[in-house]
């Protein structure tokens, strides 16, 4: 008989889940493995072979299994503040109980991972783990680019420097010499994982767009955690050339109800709720096409070089960037992504992706009219959403889009 | 003999306008005027480049133009600067020098553009690992900055004047490592508000003059014999404790401030200077040299031990930890030094408090509650 052919979403699941289990046969085998931060040079484990699991990913998967709440409180009780980040406080939760009542749970690192270009938080964050553990850290820190243009030569040169002294500190670790040649190959499979990640979640240009934007949440785990293995590249191929053959039989996102509305989602997932707002979108026929949180992972570079590498891991990510670098895409977008509206979610959790979302909204609106609503959330904290907020902000953004469409075809 | 109860007057009445003695300096020199906004910055620099640094730490103002671009949630002494900005407080400003510490201060340097503040930015980039390379990495980051710095402003900074500019600073460092170790003879006259008040004006002030004035309050304090209260000696650790109400509290329980930890204080001149290399290589090795700070990354975490020290040498009777509300920097520092501080049996009050001290009653209850049970 044939072997079926998977499909993309069922490899995503089976890679999701890979990621997990191949740490913990790492570690069940004596192997040290790492803890690193969602958008870290990861090029450097995947050239030493080193398991890397991601508590970002784990902890947004907590929130989706509803077993976050519990972690939280743990660490609460150890004197984390509710203020702080909540993948954060999920994660200390996790680092004192240890297992979760659920088949995937994390192996305890040997060392970690930190780059401090989606915030400072993680670089206390991870500092605090490094104490705690006594495990060594690892870090690349990209100085903020306060400048429009980006990084200069100087920061180049100093987070080339940084890269150099982690090779030194991961050769002792392992006992084994890191190979130059092997890594140049990662750098080129995890720049074309990149290429193909952009051109996946671009197919949502298309209207109606055969990708419900909730599908760029799930697919994102695999680019935290495996963009060094041609796998995910060849994943992001199937699953774009899957979507376009979707494109080219016209299919929207949903069997069942219409593309009405196509938005852009500012801000992290609520995890805890990514059920309920994903249903509440699509029964007003709200299609997420656009996020800027997947679109973190854009770490494509020029050329397989350190110097090419780390200018992306600075640059090509908002939170390290000025205001114009994140208002320039989403200028972009709504015309590229033919949006009817936005939504930010002001994230309790997350400070840098909240504090810049009142001068872009202003802006979108005067430049472009399109109508956009804001609303309270957390990433994981599943105490800080309202449903209630959530639906009436929703239903007001519809009211906007609506009205905006009527005058249009007055206006024809 | 220096009249040193002037001259703490004098002090004081920089703090209780820091506008007004901005401008008269401004007035008296003929420089123009920089601020510099938290928690480090290269004040040295500027200072050759013949401007007046200004500390730019916040202020007890309600918030409501800032509104428009912060979330409730970022800290009193970012939306305070933003706000203060945007309703026109700095306008005697050239520009501001916003660095990097954490995410707030990053909005802050994002979202001054949108404020219609009319004060351009010049942006800094601390490294926050301080691997061997950052020295090089931030002299460049100085060299960096002047060169913007001389641009915007159409001055050259020479390397004599850098020399001499990085001598003053020192020598006000110096200066004030010396002040807050007489404190706990003098708790009377440096009560835990005068003290906050005359090291707060420093930053409305030349510093080769606030250095003269402090010198005179030294010496005209140590011609006096010591004085005698029954008190309660802290340690403050923090970023800032400021609000006047918060300072009431602590003077109404006879709390001396015998040592502290706070951004706003110490932390800038704790760390002494080498002896060698330029003025640029001296302040980088500075900041390399920085311990315990938690707006940058320190992978042994020295913070707890500092302060079970710093306890210790000051025969202090408890360590109060001010925690700024929504100042992750800090929150995440906390847990880990409680621990090492109790295991240590240093007493530990943990209070949170704005910029805008809202409930008053409540805090005093605490601190009170403090003080009774550790007396």
């Amino acid at each position: 008989m044939e072997e079926v052919k998977k499909t993309s979403k069922q490899i995503m699941n089976e890679m999701t889940r890979d990621v997990y289990v191949r740490a913990a046969e790492a570690k069940k085998a004596g192997k040290p493995v790492c803890w690193a931060t969602g958008i870290a040079p990861q090029e450097l484990m995947t050239t030493m072979e080193i398991d890397t699991v991601y508590p970002e990913n784990f902890g947004a998967a907590m929130g989706a299994k509803h077993l976050s709440g519990p972690l939280i409180e743990v660490a609460e009780e150890q004197g984390y503040s509710n203020d702080i980040c909540s993948y954060a406080r999920n994660n200390f939760g996790y680092v004192d109980v240890k297992h979760v009542d659920d088949p995937v749970n994390l192996p305890m690192p040997d060392m970690l991972l930190c780059c401090g270009n989606s915030c400072n938080t993680v670089i206390k964050w991870y500092e605090n783990l490094a104490k705690e553990m006594n495990i060594p850290m690892l870090f690349l820190d990209t100085p903020y680019n306060y400048m429009d243009e980006g990084a200069s030569e100087h920061q180049i040169r100093f987070m080339e420097e940084q890269v150099y002294y982690m090779i030194s500190q991961l050769e002792e670790i392992t006992g084994r010499k890191f190979d130059y040649d092997r890594f140049k190959e990662v750098m080129e499979i995890s720049m074309q994982t990149g290429e193909w990640w952009l051109k996946a979640i671009g197919v949502a240009k298309h209207k109606p767009s055969p990708i419900s934007g909730f599908d760029l949440f799930n697919y994102m785990g695999i680019m935290v955690c495996d963009r060094g293995r041609p796998e995910a590249r060849d994943l992001f191929k199937q699953w774009y050339e899957e979507s376009m053959e979707k494109v080219a039989r016209g299919e929207g996102p949903w069997k069942d109800q219409e593309e009405k509305y196509r938005i852009l989602w500012d801000g992290i997932a609520c995890w805890p709720q990514l059920n309920l707002t994903y249903r509440t979108l699509k029964k007003y026929g709200i299609n997420m096409v656009a996020s800027n949180y997947p679109r973190l992972w854009m770490i494509t570079y020029d050329s397989p070089t350190i110097a090419s590498m780390v200018r992306a891991y600075s640059e090509n990510v908002g939170a390290n960037r000025e205001i114009p670098f994140e208002l320039n895409a989403y200028l972009k977008d709504t015309e590229t992504y033919h949006l009817d509206g936005l939504i930010y979610h002001s994230n309790r959790s997350c400070k840098p992706m909240d504090f810049k979302q009142y001068a872009i909204r202003k802006v979108v609106i005067e430049k472009t009219g399109l109508p956009s609503v804001i609303f309270d959330g957390d990433q994981t904290d599943p105490r800080v959403f309202s449903e209630a907020q959530f639906e009436t902000r929703l239903q007001a953004l519809v009211e906007l889009m609506e009205k905006r469409k009527e005058g249009r075809k007055e206006d024809e | 003999m220096s009249d040193y109860r002037a001259l703490i007057q004098e002090l004081e009445a920089v703090c209780s306008n820091p506008a007004a003695a901005v401008a008269e300096e401004m007035k008296r020199s003929g420089r123009r005027a920089i601020g510099c906004v938290p928690a480090y910055t290269p004040d040295e620099i500027i200072y050759a480049a013949g401007i007046l640094p200004v500390g730019l730490w916040g202020g007890q103002t309600d918030i409501k133009l800032a509104d428009s671009l912060l979330q409730n949630f970022c800290c009193s002494l970012i939306r305070a600067d933003l706000e203060y900005g945007m309703k026109g407080t700095y306008q005697m400003l050239t520009a501001v020098v916003i660095p990097n510490f954490c995410d707030s201060l990053k909005a802050l340097c994002k979202n001054w553009p949108y404020g219609d503040t009319g004060i351009p930015v010049l942006g800094i980039a601390y490294p926050q690992n301080r691997i061997p390379a950052a020295f090089q990495y931030l002299i460049s980051e100085f060299q960096f900055f002047q060169e913007r710095l001389e641009k915007l402003t159409g001055t050259k900074v020479t390397d004599e004047a850098l020399e001499g500019s990085f001598g003053i600073y020192e020598e006000y460092r110096k200066t004030c490592r010396e002040f807050v170790k007489m404190v706990a003879d003098y708790p009377v006259t440096l009560n835990a508000k005068t003290r906050h008040h005359i090291l707060k004006a420093a930053y409305f002030m030349d510093k080769k003059i606030y250095t003269e004035k402090l010198r005179g309050i030294i010496e005209g304090l140590k011609a006096q014999p010591k004085e005698e209260m029954e008190q309660f000696k802290v340690v403050l650790s923090g970023i800032l404790v400021d609000a006047e109400a918060y300072l009431d509290i602590l003077v109404n329980n006879h709390i001396t401030v015998v040592a502290d930890d706070l951004a706003q204080e110490s932390r800038q001149f704790r760390t002494p200077a080498r002896a060698e290399g330029t003025a640029l290589e001296k302040m980088a090795q500075r900041y390399m040299d920085q311990r315990g700070c938690s707006l940058i990354y320190e992978p042994e975490k020295s913070r707890g031990q500092m302060l079970i020290n710093m306890a210790k040498d000051n025969d202090a009777d408890g360590v109060i930890a001010a925690q700024m509300k929504f100042c992750e920097a800090e929150e995440y520092d906390y847990p880990i030094y409680r621990k090492e501080l109790q295991k240590a049996g240093v007493k530990l009050l943990y209070v949170e408090a704005d910029q805008q001290i809202e409930a008053a009653g409540q805090l005093e209850n605490r601190i009170q509650t403090f003080v009774e049970i550790n007396r």
